[in-house]
Protein backbone atom coordinates (compact mmCIF):
# COMPACT_ATOMS: atom_id res chain seq x y z
CA UNK A 1 0.00 0.00 0.00
CA UNK A 2 3.18 2.69 0.93
CA UNK A 3 4.12 1.86 -2.55
CA UNK A 4 1.35 1.79 -4.71
CA UNK A 5 1.30 2.95 -8.53
CA UNK A 6 -0.34 6.25 -8.81
CA UNK A 7 -3.49 5.03 -10.87
CA UNK A 8 -3.75 1.97 -8.62
CA UNK A 9 -4.23 4.33 -5.98
CA UNK A 10 -6.47 6.55 -7.79
CA UNK A 11 -9.30 3.86 -8.07
CA UNK A 12 -8.88 2.67 -4.62
CA UNK A 13 -9.33 6.39 -3.39
CA UNK A 14 -12.28 7.02 -6.27
CA UNK A 15 -14.06 3.80 -4.28
CA UNK A 16 -13.24 4.69 -1.26
CA UNK A 17 -14.71 7.98 -1.40
CA UNK A 18 -17.78 6.86 -2.91
CA UNK A 19 -18.56 4.38 -0.09
CA UNK A 20 -17.39 7.06 2.74
CA UNK A 21 -19.86 10.11 0.80
CA UNK A 22 -22.47 6.96 1.41
CA UNK A 23 -21.36 6.42 4.99
CA UNK A 24 -21.94 10.29 5.47
CA UNK A 25 -25.35 9.97 4.36
CA UNK A 26 -26.26 8.45 7.98
CA UNK A 27 -25.54 12.08 9.29
CA UNK A 28 -27.73 14.75 9.26
CA UNK A 29 -25.77 17.48 8.68
CA UNK A 30 -24.35 15.82 5.57
CA UNK A 31 -27.86 15.18 4.50
CA UNK A 32 -28.80 18.90 4.63
CA UNK A 33 -25.11 20.15 3.54
CA UNK A 34 -25.31 17.88 0.41
CA UNK A 35 -28.85 18.99 -0.15
CA UNK A 36 -28.68 22.72 0.52
CA UNK A 37 -25.19 22.33 -1.98
CA UNK A 38 -27.59 20.50 -4.52
CA UNK A 39 -25.50 17.68 -5.38
CA UNK A 40 -25.61 13.67 -4.38
CA UNK A 41 -22.92 11.60 -3.57
CA UNK A 42 -23.68 9.83 -7.12
CA UNK A 43 -22.89 13.32 -8.52
CA UNK A 44 -19.03 12.17 -7.41
CA UNK A 45 -17.71 10.10 -10.86
CA UNK A 46 -14.02 11.61 -10.48
CA UNK A 47 -11.99 12.46 -7.58
CA UNK A 48 -12.00 16.39 -9.04
CA UNK A 49 -15.89 16.15 -8.26
CA UNK A 50 -15.07 15.96 -4.77
CA UNK A 51 -14.96 20.04 -5.31
CA UNK A 52 -18.56 20.23 -5.75
CA UNK A 53 -18.58 19.08 -2.21
CA UNK A 54 -19.20 21.38 0.07
CA UNK A 55 -16.42 21.92 3.17
CA UNK A 56 -16.14 20.67 6.47
CA UNK A 57 -15.08 22.72 9.72
CA UNK A 58 -14.48 22.36 13.54
CA UNK A 59 -17.63 24.82 14.26
CA UNK A 60 -20.01 22.13 12.47
CA UNK A 61 -18.25 19.36 14.46
CA UNK A 62 -18.82 20.86 17.54
CA UNK A 63 -22.41 22.61 17.30
CA UNK A 64 -23.16 18.56 16.65
CA UNK A 65 -21.75 17.59 20.57
CA UNK A 66 -22.11 14.98 21.37
CA UNK A 67 -23.30 12.03 18.90
CA UNK A 68 -25.05 14.35 15.86
CA UNK A 69 -22.08 13.58 13.99
CA UNK A 70 -21.85 9.71 14.85
CA UNK A 71 -22.38 7.53 11.07
CA UNK A 72 -23.37 4.58 12.96
CA UNK A 73 -25.27 3.39 16.38
CA UNK A 74 -23.58 3.57 19.65
CA UNK A 75 -23.39 -0.24 19.71
CA UNK A 76 -21.41 -0.83 16.98
CA UNK A 77 -19.23 2.27 18.24
CA UNK A 78 -16.66 1.02 20.52
CA UNK A 79 -14.05 3.92 22.03
CA UNK A 80 -14.71 7.66 22.40
CA UNK A 81 -11.91 9.89 22.14
CA UNK A 82 -12.39 13.83 22.69
CA UNK A 83 -10.51 16.91 21.75
CA UNK A 84 -9.68 18.93 24.37
CA UNK A 85 -12.27 21.48 23.95
CA UNK A 86 -9.85 24.60 24.03
CA UNK A 87 -12.06 26.19 21.76
CA UNK A 88 -15.57 25.31 22.91
CA UNK A 89 -17.25 22.29 22.96
CA UNK A 90 -15.14 19.12 22.57
CA UNK A 91 -15.51 16.85 19.45
CA UNK A 92 -16.59 13.42 20.49
CA UNK A 93 -14.41 11.23 17.80
CA UNK A 94 -16.50 7.65 18.12
CA UNK A 95 -14.11 4.16 16.68
CA UNK A 96 -15.95 1.10 15.28
CA UNK A 97 -14.21 -1.94 15.75
CA UNK A 98 -12.84 -1.44 12.24
CA UNK A 99 -11.55 2.21 12.82
CA UNK A 100 -9.13 1.15 15.66
CA UNK A 101 -8.11 -1.57 13.26
CA UNK A 102 -7.79 0.66 10.38
CA UNK A 103 -6.34 3.48 13.18
CA UNK A 104 -3.65 0.84 14.58
CA UNK A 105 -2.55 -0.20 11.02
CA UNK A 106 -1.60 3.23 9.96
CA UNK A 107 0.25 4.22 12.71
CA UNK A 108 1.98 0.55 12.71
CA UNK A 109 3.17 1.27 9.01
CA UNK A 110 4.79 4.61 10.68
CA UNK A 111 6.45 3.13 13.09
CA UNK A 112 8.05 0.33 10.68
CA UNK A 113 8.84 2.95 8.22
CA UNK A 114 11.01 4.48 10.24
CA UNK A 115 12.90 0.80 11.14
CA UNK A 116 11.05 -0.35 14.36
CA UNK A 117 9.81 -3.37 15.58
CA UNK A 118 9.49 -6.56 18.13
CA UNK A 119 13.29 -5.77 18.83
CA UNK A 120 12.30 -2.37 19.79
CA UNK A 121 11.50 -1.37 23.86
CA UNK A 122 9.00 1.53 23.33
CA UNK A 123 7.72 4.00 25.59
CA UNK A 124 4.71 5.90 24.78
CA UNK A 125 5.09 9.06 27.46
CA UNK A 126 1.83 11.04 26.55
CA UNK A 127 -1.36 11.37 27.91
CA UNK A 128 -3.66 7.99 27.82
CA UNK A 129 -7.23 9.31 28.66
CA UNK A 130 -9.01 10.83 26.29
CA UNK A 131 -6.37 12.19 24.15
CA UNK A 132 -5.88 10.35 21.20
CA UNK A 133 -2.13 10.27 21.20
CA UNK A 134 -1.85 7.63 24.08
CA UNK A 135 -4.48 4.54 23.05
CA UNK A 136 -3.08 5.17 19.12
CA UNK A 137 -0.01 4.55 19.50
CA UNK A 138 -0.13 2.17 22.19
CA UNK A 139 -1.87 -0.32 19.54
CA UNK A 140 -0.04 0.50 16.46
CA UNK A 141 2.99 -0.29 18.48
CA UNK A 142 1.51 -3.28 20.08
CA UNK A 143 0.86 -4.49 16.59
CA UNK A 144 4.33 -4.19 15.17
CA UNK A 145 5.40 -6.32 18.16
CA UNK A 146 7.19 -4.00 19.87
CA UNK A 147 7.44 -4.56 23.66
CA UNK A 148 5.15 -1.24 25.09
CA UNK A 149 5.62 0.22 27.79
CA UNK A 150 2.13 2.35 28.20
CA UNK A 151 4.76 5.14 31.01
CA UNK A 152 1.77 7.80 30.05
CA UNK A 153 2.96 11.74 31.48
CA UNK A 154 4.52 12.64 34.86
CA UNK A 155 7.27 11.68 37.27
CA UNK A 156 9.87 12.49 34.93
CA UNK A 157 12.65 10.85 37.16
CA UNK A 158 10.54 7.75 37.52
CA UNK A 159 10.06 7.91 32.88
CA UNK A 160 13.96 8.36 33.10
CA UNK A 161 14.42 5.66 35.60
CA UNK A 162 12.32 3.48 33.01
CA UNK A 163 14.30 3.94 29.47
CA UNK A 164 17.46 3.07 31.36
CA UNK A 165 15.97 -0.68 33.43
CA UNK A 166 14.34 -1.29 30.66
CA UNK A 167 16.35 -0.61 28.02
CA UNK A 168 13.45 1.66 25.95
CA UNK A 169 14.91 2.02 21.74
CA UNK A 170 11.78 4.53 21.11
CA UNK A 171 10.25 7.26 22.92
CA UNK A 172 6.90 8.64 21.68
CA UNK A 173 5.78 12.30 23.54
CA UNK A 174 5.46 15.78 22.65
CA UNK A 175 8.84 17.43 21.73
CA UNK A 176 8.24 19.88 25.13
CA UNK A 177 8.13 17.03 27.20
CA UNK A 178 11.24 15.26 25.56
CA UNK A 179 13.10 18.79 26.03
CA UNK A 180 12.11 18.35 29.62
CA UNK A 181 12.72 15.09 29.59
CA UNK A 182 16.73 15.74 28.60
CA UNK A 183 17.09 18.37 31.49
CA UNK A 184 16.35 15.98 33.51
CA UNK A 185 17.97 13.46 32.63
CA UNK A 186 21.23 15.47 32.16
CA UNK A 187 20.22 17.01 35.79
CA UNK A 188 20.63 13.06 37.03
CA UNK A 189 23.32 11.80 34.93
CA UNK A 190 21.96 10.06 32.48
CA UNK A 191 22.86 9.65 29.03
CA UNK A 192 20.30 7.01 28.11
CA UNK A 193 22.69 5.07 25.91
CA UNK A 194 19.95 2.56 24.29
CA UNK A 195 17.35 5.51 23.12
CA UNK A 196 17.93 5.49 19.25
CA UNK A 197 13.93 6.91 18.28
CA UNK A 198 12.06 9.65 19.29
CA UNK A 199 8.82 10.28 17.68
CA UNK A 200 7.44 13.83 18.44
CA UNK A 201 4.05 14.92 17.82
CA UNK A 202 0.76 17.00 19.04
CA UNK A 203 2.45 20.38 18.91
CA UNK A 204 4.60 22.59 15.84
CA UNK A 205 8.33 22.20 16.55
CA UNK A 206 11.61 23.65 14.33
CA UNK A 207 14.43 21.75 12.77
CA UNK A 208 16.50 24.02 15.45
CA UNK A 209 15.19 22.11 17.66
CA UNK A 210 15.38 18.52 16.64
CA UNK A 211 18.65 19.30 16.20
CA UNK A 212 18.65 19.91 20.06
CA UNK A 213 16.56 16.70 20.75
CA UNK A 214 18.61 14.86 18.50
CA UNK A 215 21.63 16.21 20.72
CA UNK A 216 20.60 15.91 24.00
CA UNK A 217 18.71 12.48 23.40
CA UNK A 218 20.77 10.99 21.28
CA UNK A 219 17.94 9.93 19.06
CA UNK A 220 16.83 10.07 15.38
CA UNK A 221 13.66 12.36 15.78
CA UNK A 222 10.76 11.74 13.12
CA UNK A 223 7.82 14.58 13.19
CA UNK A 224 4.41 13.07 13.65
CA UNK A 225 1.17 14.61 12.40
CA UNK A 226 -2.57 13.90 13.33
CA UNK A 227 -5.58 14.98 14.38
CA UNK A 228 -8.45 13.76 16.44
CA UNK A 229 -10.95 14.19 13.58
CA UNK A 230 -8.58 11.88 11.65
CA UNK A 231 -8.46 9.40 14.66
CA UNK A 232 -5.62 11.16 16.35
CA UNK A 233 -1.58 10.45 15.18
CA UNK A 234 -0.97 8.47 12.14
CA UNK A 235 -2.58 9.99 9.46
CA UNK A 236 0.98 11.68 8.06
CA UNK A 237 5.02 10.68 9.60
CA UNK A 238 8.27 11.48 8.21
CA UNK A 239 10.40 8.30 6.75
CA UNK A 240 14.06 8.53 7.53
CA UNK A 241 14.35 11.21 4.42
CA UNK A 242 13.15 13.16 7.15
CA UNK A 243 12.00 16.28 4.47
CA UNK A 244 8.10 16.37 4.36
CA UNK A 245 5.66 13.71 5.80
CA UNK A 246 4.25 11.08 3.88
CA UNK A 247 0.75 11.41 4.26
CA UNK A 248 -1.32 8.12 3.44
CA UNK A 249 -3.45 8.60 0.22
CA UNK A 250 -5.11 5.54 0.51
CA UNK A 251 -6.34 6.26 3.90
CA UNK A 252 -6.95 10.28 3.06
CA UNK A 253 -7.71 12.46 0.53
CA UNK A 254 -6.16 15.56 0.94
CA UNK A 255 -6.36 18.72 -1.22
CA UNK A 256 -4.83 22.39 -0.56
CA UNK A 257 -7.05 25.34 -0.59
CA UNK A 258 -6.71 28.87 -0.40
CA UNK A 259 -7.83 29.54 3.28
CA UNK A 260 -9.81 33.09 1.99
CA UNK A 261 -11.05 32.13 -1.01
CA UNK A 262 -11.83 27.91 -0.68
CA UNK A 263 -10.49 27.47 -3.80
CA UNK A 264 -7.95 24.37 -4.52
CA UNK A 265 -4.54 25.58 -5.13
CA UNK A 266 -1.56 24.39 -7.34
CA UNK A 267 0.55 21.44 -6.54
CA UNK A 268 3.48 22.97 -4.57
CA UNK A 269 1.25 26.12 -3.46
CA UNK A 270 0.74 26.74 0.33
CA UNK A 271 -2.47 26.73 1.52
CA UNK A 272 -4.89 24.98 4.16
CA UNK A 273 -4.59 21.55 4.63
CA UNK A 274 -8.41 20.34 3.91
CA UNK A 275 -8.48 15.80 4.36
CA UNK A 276 -11.60 13.64 3.48
CA UNK A 277 -11.05 10.80 5.31
CA UNK A 278 -12.09 7.56 2.97
CA UNK A 279 -12.02 4.46 5.44
CA UNK A 280 -13.62 6.70 8.75
CA UNK A 281 -17.21 4.19 9.58
CA UNK A 282 -18.16 5.91 12.42
CA UNK A 283 -17.28 9.94 12.06
CA UNK A 284 -17.39 10.40 8.42
CA UNK A 285 -16.31 13.44 7.22
CA UNK A 286 -16.39 15.76 3.68
CA UNK A 287 -13.46 18.44 3.05
CA UNK A 288 -12.40 18.90 6.32
CA UNK A 289 -10.67 21.69 7.03
CA UNK A 290 -7.81 21.31 9.41
CA UNK A 291 -7.12 24.45 9.94
CA UNK A 292 -3.25 23.52 9.13
CA UNK A 293 -0.95 25.09 6.76
CA UNK A 294 1.52 23.09 4.37
CA UNK A 295 2.00 22.60 0.61
CA UNK A 296 1.88 19.20 -1.27
CA UNK A 297 5.68 18.09 -2.59
CA UNK A 298 6.03 17.80 -5.62
CA UNK A 299 9.53 15.64 -6.18
CA UNK A 300 8.99 12.43 -5.52
CA UNK A 301 10.68 10.61 -2.17
CA UNK A 302 14.11 8.70 -1.98
CA UNK A 303 12.22 6.32 -0.08
CA UNK A 304 9.70 5.51 -2.55
CA UNK A 305 6.24 6.48 -0.78
CA UNK A 306 4.32 8.53 -1.86
CA UNK A 307 3.30 12.03 -2.18
CA UNK A 308 4.42 13.98 1.05
CA UNK A 309 3.33 17.28 2.69
CA UNK A 310 5.54 19.57 4.08
CA UNK A 311 6.09 20.09 7.69
CA UNK A 312 2.67 21.76 9.11
CA UNK A 313 4.30 25.58 8.98
CA UNK A 314 1.31 27.40 10.92
CA UNK A 315 -2.36 27.78 11.28
CA UNK A 316 -4.69 29.41 8.62
CA UNK A 317 -6.17 31.55 11.03
CA UNK A 318 -2.75 33.33 11.22
CA UNK A 319 -2.95 34.20 7.36
CA UNK A 320 -2.95 37.69 6.19
CA UNK A 321 -3.70 38.65 3.09
CA UNK A 322 -1.27 41.04 1.63
CA UNK A 323 -1.92 43.47 -1.55
CA UNK A 324 -4.24 40.08 -2.76
CA UNK A 325 -0.87 37.95 -1.92
CA UNK A 326 -1.50 35.24 1.03
CA UNK A 327 1.07 35.62 3.61
CA UNK A 328 1.84 33.14 7.08
CA UNK A 329 3.55 34.26 9.55
CA UNK A 330 5.46 31.13 9.75
CA UNK A 331 6.82 32.10 6.52
CA UNK A 332 8.39 35.31 7.30
CA UNK A 333 9.58 33.75 10.62
CA UNK A 334 11.10 30.61 8.69
CA UNK A 335 13.14 33.63 6.93
CA UNK A 336 14.62 35.17 9.44
CA UNK A 337 15.54 32.48 11.55
CA UNK A 338 17.61 31.11 8.28
CA UNK A 339 19.66 34.37 9.01
CA UNK A 340 22.64 34.22 11.33
CA UNK A 341 22.46 38.38 11.08
CA UNK A 342 19.25 38.17 12.39
CA UNK A 343 18.53 38.10 16.03
CA UNK A 344 15.36 36.13 18.16
CA UNK A 345 12.77 38.54 17.96
CA UNK A 346 10.90 40.60 15.07
CA UNK A 347 7.62 42.02 14.36
CA UNK A 348 5.31 42.50 11.67
CA UNK A 349 3.29 45.54 11.04
CA UNK A 350 0.51 46.16 8.29
CA UNK A 351 -0.90 49.46 7.19
CA UNK A 352 -3.07 50.70 4.81
CA UNK A 353 -1.34 53.32 3.13
CA UNK A 354 -2.76 54.94 0.23
CA UNK A 355 -5.27 52.14 -0.02
CA UNK A 356 -2.00 50.06 -0.44
CA UNK A 357 -0.89 47.62 2.44
CA UNK A 358 2.20 47.79 3.42
CA UNK A 359 4.07 45.84 5.41
CA UNK A 360 6.74 46.23 7.99
CA UNK A 361 9.17 44.17 9.68
CA UNK A 362 11.33 45.17 12.65
CA UNK A 363 13.84 42.86 12.80
CA UNK A 364 16.91 42.28 15.98
CA UNK A 365 20.29 42.48 14.93
CA UNK A 366 21.93 39.85 16.58
CA UNK A 367 24.75 40.17 18.73
CA UNK A 368 27.36 38.63 15.99
CA UNK A 369 25.63 41.37 13.35
CA UNK A 370 27.58 44.46 13.37
CA UNK A 371 30.94 45.47 11.67
CA UNK A 372 30.54 49.06 12.69
CA UNK A 373 29.94 49.82 9.06
CA UNK A 374 26.79 51.69 7.81
CA UNK A 375 27.45 50.32 4.39
CA UNK A 376 27.20 46.77 5.89
CA UNK A 377 24.22 47.64 7.62
CA UNK A 378 22.42 48.36 4.71
CA UNK A 379 23.39 45.82 2.78
CA UNK A 380 22.30 43.41 5.59
CA UNK A 381 19.08 44.94 5.01
CA UNK A 382 18.56 44.51 1.71
CA UNK A 383 19.51 40.97 1.61
CA UNK A 384 17.29 40.49 4.44
CA UNK A 385 14.49 42.31 2.35
CA UNK A 386 15.47 40.76 -1.00
CA UNK A 387 14.69 36.53 0.88
CA UNK A 388 11.83 38.16 2.17
CA UNK A 389 10.58 39.02 -1.40
CA UNK A 390 11.96 35.55 -2.77
CA UNK A 391 9.58 33.46 -0.07
CA UNK A 392 6.60 35.90 -0.13
CA UNK A 393 6.64 36.77 -3.24
CA UNK A 394 6.00 40.86 -1.48
CA UNK A 395 8.43 43.62 -1.24
CA UNK A 396 8.59 44.75 2.64
CA UNK A 397 9.90 47.39 4.24
CA UNK A 398 12.68 45.84 6.73
CA UNK A 399 13.64 47.96 9.66
CA UNK A 400 17.00 47.14 11.35
CA UNK A 401 16.33 47.99 15.33
CA UNK A 402 18.53 47.41 18.09
CA UNK A 403 18.73 43.92 20.33
CA UNK A 404 16.53 43.56 23.25
CA UNK A 405 14.69 46.08 22.01
CA UNK A 406 11.49 44.72 20.69
CA UNK A 407 8.75 43.26 23.65
CA UNK A 408 9.79 39.60 24.61
CA UNK A 409 6.52 37.19 24.98
CA UNK A 410 5.72 34.06 27.66
CA UNK A 411 3.81 31.87 25.98
CA UNK A 412 2.35 32.83 22.36
CA UNK A 413 4.32 35.53 20.69
CA UNK A 414 2.19 38.18 19.29
CA UNK A 415 4.15 38.80 16.06
CA UNK A 416 1.85 40.71 14.07
CA UNK A 417 0.01 43.68 14.67
CA UNK A 418 -2.36 44.15 11.67
CA UNK A 419 -3.31 48.01 11.89
CA UNK A 420 -5.39 48.19 8.62
CA UNK A 421 -8.91 49.55 9.82
CA UNK A 422 -12.01 48.06 8.21
CA UNK A 423 -12.16 49.22 4.44
CA UNK B 1 54.93 53.13 13.87
CA UNK B 2 52.05 53.90 11.82
CA UNK B 3 50.25 51.95 14.32
CA UNK B 4 50.49 54.62 16.98
CA UNK B 5 48.51 57.01 14.66
CA UNK B 6 45.61 54.59 14.28
CA UNK B 7 42.98 55.54 16.52
CA UNK B 8 39.58 53.53 17.93
CA UNK B 9 36.88 55.25 16.90
CA UNK B 10 33.74 53.04 19.02
CA UNK B 11 30.65 52.78 16.45
CA UNK B 12 27.36 52.26 17.89
CA UNK B 13 24.42 51.02 16.09
CA UNK B 14 21.42 53.06 16.86
CA UNK B 15 17.83 53.06 15.62
CA UNK B 16 16.42 56.39 13.92
CA UNK B 17 14.46 57.65 16.60
CA UNK B 18 14.01 60.20 19.31
CA UNK B 19 15.99 59.50 22.26
CA UNK B 20 18.69 56.99 21.03
CA UNK B 21 21.83 59.67 21.14
CA UNK B 22 20.24 60.62 24.53
CA UNK B 23 20.44 57.46 26.23
CA UNK B 24 24.18 56.89 24.41
CA UNK B 25 25.47 60.22 25.39
CA UNK B 26 24.13 60.05 29.11
CA UNK B 27 25.81 56.34 29.23
CA UNK B 28 28.82 58.06 28.55
CA UNK B 29 28.57 60.55 30.86
CA UNK B 30 27.67 58.14 33.74
CA UNK B 31 30.61 56.52 32.97
CA UNK B 32 32.47 59.40 33.24
CA UNK B 33 33.74 59.16 29.63
CA UNK B 34 34.92 62.48 27.62
CA UNK B 35 33.86 62.34 24.25
CA UNK B 36 35.62 64.82 21.44
CA UNK B 37 34.77 64.32 18.35
CA UNK B 38 31.68 62.18 16.71
CA UNK B 39 29.08 62.25 14.01
CA UNK B 40 25.63 60.49 12.87
CA UNK B 41 25.74 58.55 9.60
CA UNK B 42 22.11 58.13 8.84
CA UNK B 43 20.56 55.56 6.53
CA UNK B 44 16.71 54.42 5.86
CA UNK B 45 15.44 53.99 9.70
CA UNK B 46 18.69 53.91 11.74
CA UNK B 47 22.14 54.96 11.90
CA UNK B 48 25.58 54.85 12.94
CA UNK B 49 26.71 57.31 16.10
CA UNK B 50 31.02 57.38 15.68
CA UNK B 51 32.63 59.07 18.49
CA UNK B 52 36.07 59.39 19.57
CA UNK B 53 36.50 59.15 23.47
CA UNK B 54 38.83 59.28 26.25
CA UNK B 55 38.52 55.94 26.97
CA UNK B 56 37.21 53.56 24.21
CA UNK B 57 37.25 50.44 26.27
CA UNK B 58 35.51 51.49 28.61
CA UNK B 59 32.79 53.20 26.45
CA UNK B 60 32.50 49.95 24.42
CA UNK B 61 32.18 47.87 27.60
CA UNK B 62 29.51 50.29 29.10
CA UNK B 63 27.66 50.72 25.80
CA UNK B 64 27.98 46.98 24.99
CA UNK B 65 26.58 46.27 28.52
CA UNK B 66 23.07 48.04 28.13
CA UNK B 67 22.35 46.24 25.19
CA UNK B 68 23.62 48.37 22.18
CA UNK B 69 25.77 47.04 19.20
CA UNK B 70 29.27 48.88 18.72
CA UNK B 71 32.15 47.95 17.61
CA UNK B 72 35.28 49.30 17.04
CA UNK B 73 37.01 51.25 13.66
CA UNK B 74 40.18 52.17 12.97
CA UNK B 75 40.26 56.13 12.03
CA UNK B 76 43.17 58.64 12.15
CA UNK B 77 43.04 62.15 13.00
CA UNK B 78 45.00 64.74 10.95
CA UNK B 79 45.79 68.19 12.06
CA UNK B 80 44.22 70.49 10.11
CA UNK B 81 45.52 74.80 9.72
CA UNK B 82 42.70 76.37 11.09
CA UNK B 83 42.58 78.93 8.19
CA UNK B 84 41.31 78.57 4.64
CA UNK B 85 43.16 75.60 2.60
CA UNK B 86 43.57 73.41 5.54
CA UNK B 87 41.45 70.73 4.55
CA UNK B 88 42.52 71.19 0.82
CA UNK B 89 46.17 69.96 1.63
CA UNK B 90 45.29 67.07 3.28
CA UNK B 91 42.57 66.11 0.99
CA UNK B 92 45.50 67.02 -1.48
CA UNK B 93 47.74 64.09 0.14
CA UNK B 94 45.45 61.45 0.17
CA UNK B 95 44.44 62.22 -3.65
CA UNK B 96 47.45 62.17 -5.10
CA UNK B 97 48.25 59.14 -3.25
CA UNK B 98 45.06 57.41 -4.47
CA UNK B 99 43.93 56.25 -1.12
CA UNK B 100 40.30 57.09 -0.75
CA UNK B 101 38.18 58.17 2.00
CA UNK B 102 34.82 56.65 3.30
CA UNK B 103 34.00 59.04 5.37
CA UNK B 104 35.19 61.92 7.55
CA UNK B 105 33.99 64.44 10.23
CA UNK B 106 36.34 67.39 11.66
CA UNK B 107 36.16 68.97 15.00
CA UNK B 108 37.71 72.66 15.58
CA UNK B 109 39.85 72.81 19.02
CA UNK B 110 41.80 74.73 21.20
CA UNK B 111 44.59 73.71 19.40
CA UNK B 112 43.47 73.42 15.68
CA UNK B 113 41.06 71.87 13.51
CA UNK B 114 41.13 67.57 13.41
CA UNK B 115 39.91 66.30 10.67
CA UNK B 116 38.99 62.48 11.27
CA UNK B 117 39.15 60.11 8.68
CA UNK B 118 38.15 56.74 7.42
CA UNK B 119 40.24 55.10 4.33
CA UNK B 120 40.65 52.41 3.31
CA UNK B 121 44.67 51.92 3.21
CA UNK B 122 44.95 53.34 6.88
CA UNK B 123 49.01 52.53 7.60
CA UNK B 124 49.55 54.28 4.03
CA UNK B 125 47.57 56.89 5.18
CA UNK B 126 49.40 57.71 7.98
CA UNK B 127 52.93 57.19 6.00
CA UNK B 128 51.47 59.93 3.49
CA UNK B 129 50.85 62.33 5.80
CA UNK B 130 53.48 62.55 8.00
CA UNK B 131 55.74 62.36 4.81
CA UNK B 132 54.33 65.73 3.79
CA UNK B 133 55.30 66.81 6.93
CA UNK B 134 51.11 66.36 8.10
CA UNK B 135 50.44 66.37 11.63
CA UNK B 136 48.32 63.54 13.47
CA UNK B 137 46.84 62.98 16.41
CA UNK B 138 48.70 60.12 18.44
CA UNK B 139 46.44 56.86 19.36
CA UNK B 140 47.58 57.48 22.95
CA UNK B 141 45.47 60.47 23.53
CA UNK B 142 42.28 58.22 23.57
CA UNK B 143 43.16 54.88 25.60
Amino acid sequence: METIRPNELADLQLKRLKWSLHQAQNVGLYQRKLKEAGVSPDDVRTLDDIEKLPFTNKKELQAGYPFGLLATSLKEIVRIHTTSGTTGKPTVVGYTRQDLENWSELIARNMTMIGLGEDDVFQNAVNYGLFTGGLGFHYGAEKIGATVIPSATGNTRRQIEMIEDFGVTAIHCTPSYALHLAEVAESMGKTLDTLKTGIFGAEPWSESMRAELERRLGVKAYDSYGLSEMYGPGVAFECPERDGLHIWHDSYLVEIIDPETGERLAPGERGELVITPLVKEALPLIRYRTGDVTRLMEDGCACGRGQKIERITGRSDDMLVIRGINVFPSQIEHVLRALPEVGEQFIVYIDRVKHLDEMTIEVEMSRAGFSGELQDLARMQKNITGELHNTLGLRTAVKLVEPGSLPRFEGKAKRVIDRRGAI
Amino acid sequence: MEKSYIVKQISIFSENRPGRLAAIAGALRDAGINIFAFSIAEADGFGVVRALVDRPDDAYRTLTDLGFRVSFTDVIGVKMRDEPGGLSDIASILGDAGINIEYAYAYSGKDAAVLILRVDQVEDAVRQILGRGGELLKASLSQ
